[in-house]
């Protein structure tokens, strides 16, 4: 059997993560051909087999981070003889931290002359048979330093997880002493299953003892992220900047209002059918808000305006934008001269609009030039909402959803379709007051509907 | 004075790079050709390397095919990343028994090679520990990804010069959320040829060797 470590790639290097198995257990391989790879700081290292015959036992799962010299795997070879020895006979010393092997010599050695390491301290010369059982494979969960087969020895007669183990030996080293102390120390708590069958010296029979297994607990494979990063689409991008824009532009201030809808509602429900007949889509309460908007804008100009440095730009024409829902964003497309269109012109305005919005066939001047915008959350049911300014617009109506509510009329109660309309409007530019009435009027459009027809 | 032949390609598409890489490598490890210094300037392309998670490439497959960036699974160190014009790649064959046996110690060189490259072009770059590539600020203007096989190398870094960096949204660079950036996009308009000239001899300077130039000789003697 031959011994597969870690090699060490640099003096500063103490470990390496290993990557990937280039064979599985039980596969022939050549002595010099890729056995696996590691990865240390964004270099990723094909290391060769040390010797010819079968991966035997693969040690240190893939994705694992151990010290350098941990043996990760051996190689059962018909010259499982002759690797170790190969080895021992190298350049230099088997110190394995003496990286100073930089004479000559293939990694291949670099790697099999850290192998035997642990051998020379305690054992002296050792029977060539001996070499089979040669240094028993770590711990689990050993401490980075090197190790002397005695403390090994210790440690696992006394089933010791030497992390646990402070070391006081040169450079942190674990020694016998250190061993000892711990296990005093933890004597009280729990006796020690079997009590050291050998004498210290006598060499416990390795071949037929490996240590018992590697406990099922492989280093942890790195964390995966706790969350998942995705950058933001354009359009997300896009409505970010604008919302933030906006925010820092203008002095959102939001009115609300409750806005009776019976009529509407009614008028709705009785056209519903014919009106889906004859013209392929069904009839909403956007274009009356839209149209009810339109009304109020045209009597009240400043609320269609925009500010332009110390200006007031009074727009001529009313277009109207109107907020749209897509998958991932939202995009406002504009009715122009919303104020010249019947409710059914608006409502197919609308319908196609968002048609293609969704189905992003807007042409660009189809989202520019609006005037003032509208904004149905109460579609998704909600009831009212704050919404922020449509830049550079000067403001914002909100529609809640219409719901049937109790309400007193005339000194009594009533069912009535109800809906709340939510202004948000520029503070610079608007008042309190005229909002209100800018407001007051949309509703008392809404409110005493007077077209019976469409 | 060690020689490392610089070989400034071009245009040269990832797989075509990756193969004479390979080639390289081999002749380099049977001493029959000096260290290289391999420049090149790849199509749209992300790697993965063997470190890499799916999960930091963050477009589908055919939504960048349709963007014209093609997707390879590589063997170098490190995670995923993007080539594209721009970009100078280079792909030093370097036989590191003939400089130091230390992986960690040739990274660092390559981001000092970049970090003087870039200085003589005005650009304070530096490290960010634990993070290795080559960094203004916060903002990483080159990557370093490199493969290893018996002491020789392969695979390097990439320096965006001009890249378009709008491509980068396709990844999580290197699995990292820090933002990237370019010598343009640092205020720095300048040929791609001399970078790769102050590359060269920051090479030159850092890794000991004589810079021989191949630049003519290079399509003809690249299979050498």
């Amino acid at each position: 059997m031959t011994d597969v470590v870690m090699p060490q790639m640099g003096e500063s290097i103490t470990e390496g993560t290993l990557t990937k198995w280039l064979k599985r257990p039980g596969e022939q391989v050549a002595q010099d051909e890729a056995l696996f790879e590691i990865s240390t700081d964004k270099v990723d290292t094909e290391i060769p087999s040390p010797a010819a015959g079968v991966l035997a036992e693969v040690l240190v799962e893939e994705g694992a981070t151990v010290a350098i010299n941990t043996v990760v795997a051996r190689i059962d070879g018909e010259s499982g003889a002759k690797a170790a020895p190969e080895a021992t006979a190298g350049d230099t010393a088997p110190v394995p931290e003496a990286a100073e092997e930089e004479e000559e010599g293939e990694m291949v050695e670099a790697a099999e002359q850290s192998a035997p390491a642990e051998t020379p301290a305690e054992q002296p010369a050792q029977a060539p048979e001996d070499e089979k059982a040669a240094p028993p494979p770590p711990a689990e969960g050993e401490p980075a330093g090197p190790l002397s087969p005695l403390v090994r020895r210790l440690a696992r007669e006394h089933n010791i997880d030497l992390r646990q183990v402070k070391g006081t030996g040169a450079g942190g080293r674990i020694t016998k002493a250190d061993v000892e102390a711990y296990l005093a120390s933890r004597a009280p708590a729990a006796a020690p299953a079997p009590p050291p069958a050998a004498p210290k010296e006598a060499p416990a029979p390795r071949v037929e003892a490996p240590p018992p297994a590697r406990e099922a607990e492989p280093l942890p494979r790195p964390a995966p992220a706790k969350a998942r990063v995705e950058p933001m689409s354009n359009m997300r991008q896009k409505i970010a900047e604008h919302m933030v824009f906006s925010k820092r532009t203008s002095a959102h201030v939001t009115t609300v209002h409750q806005c009776d809808m019976t009529k509407i509602a009614r008028l709705r429900d009785s056209a519903k059918k014919s009106f889906q007949e004859r013209y392929g889509f069904s009839l909403t309460y956007m274009p009356f808000v839209t149209r009810a908007a339109a009304q109020a804008l045209r009597e009240h100009p400043i609320v269609n305006a925009s500010v332009e440095g110390t200006n007031i730009l009074y727009h001529n024409e009313i277009n109207i934008g109107v907020a749209v829902a897509l998958e991932n964003g939202l995009i406002v497309p504009v009715i122009r001269r919303a104020d010249e269109m019947s409710i059914v012109g608006l409502q197919r305005a609308i319908v196609d609009l968002a048609h293609r919005a969704r189905s992003r066939q807007l042409k660009p001047d189809e989202v520019q030039g609006g005037t003032f915008s509208i904004t149905n959350f109460g579609s998704f049911g909600s009831l009212f909402a704050t919404p922020v300014i449509n830049q550079p617009q000067i403001g914002i109506l909100g529609v809640g959803a219409v719901v049937k509510q109790p309400v007193v009329v005339d000194d009594a109660i009533a069912i009535r379709s109800m809906c709340y309309l939510a202004l948000t409007f520029d503070h610079r530019l608007i008042d309190g007051a005229l909002a209100d009435q800018f407001t007051g009027r949309v509703r008392q459009i809404l409110e005493n509907w007077s077209e019976q027809a469409l | 004075m060690p020689k490392c032949v610089i070989r400034n390609l071009g245009w040269v598409g990832y797989q075509e790079a990756f193969d004479l890489q390979r080639e390289m490598v081999a002749q380099r490890r049977a001493g029959a050709i000096p260290d290289q210094l391999l420049i090149v300037e790849h199509p749209h392309v992300v790697t993965i390397g063997r470190n890499g998670r799916q999960e930091n490439v963050l477009a589908s497959v055919e939504a960048m095919a349709r963007a014209g960036v093609t997707v390879h699974h590589t063997d170098r160190g490190g995670d995923v990343t993007y080539h594209g014009p721009g970009q100078v790649v280079g792909y030093p064959i370097v036989d590191l028994r003939e400089w130091k046996r230390d992986v960690v110690a040739y990274v660092r060189a390559l981001e000092q090679v970049i970090m003087d490259a870039l200085a003589d072009f005005g650009i304070a770059a530096g490290r960010i520990p634990g993070l290795t590539g080559v960094w203004t600020g916060e903002r990483k203007i080159a990557a370093i990804g490199v493969h290893i096989s018996r002491w020789v190398t392969s695979h390097g870094f990439a320096l965006n010069v001009s890249t378009d960096l709008s491509y980068f949204r396709y990844i999580v660079p290197c699995g990292l959320t820090k933002p990237v950036t370019s010598m343009e996009a640092e205020g720095v308009a300048c040929a791609r040829d001399e970078v790769v000239a102050a590359l060269a001899r920051s090479f030159g300077r850092v890794f000991n060797r004589e810079i021989e130039s191949a630049a003519g000789a290079a399509t003809e003697e690249r299979v050498a």
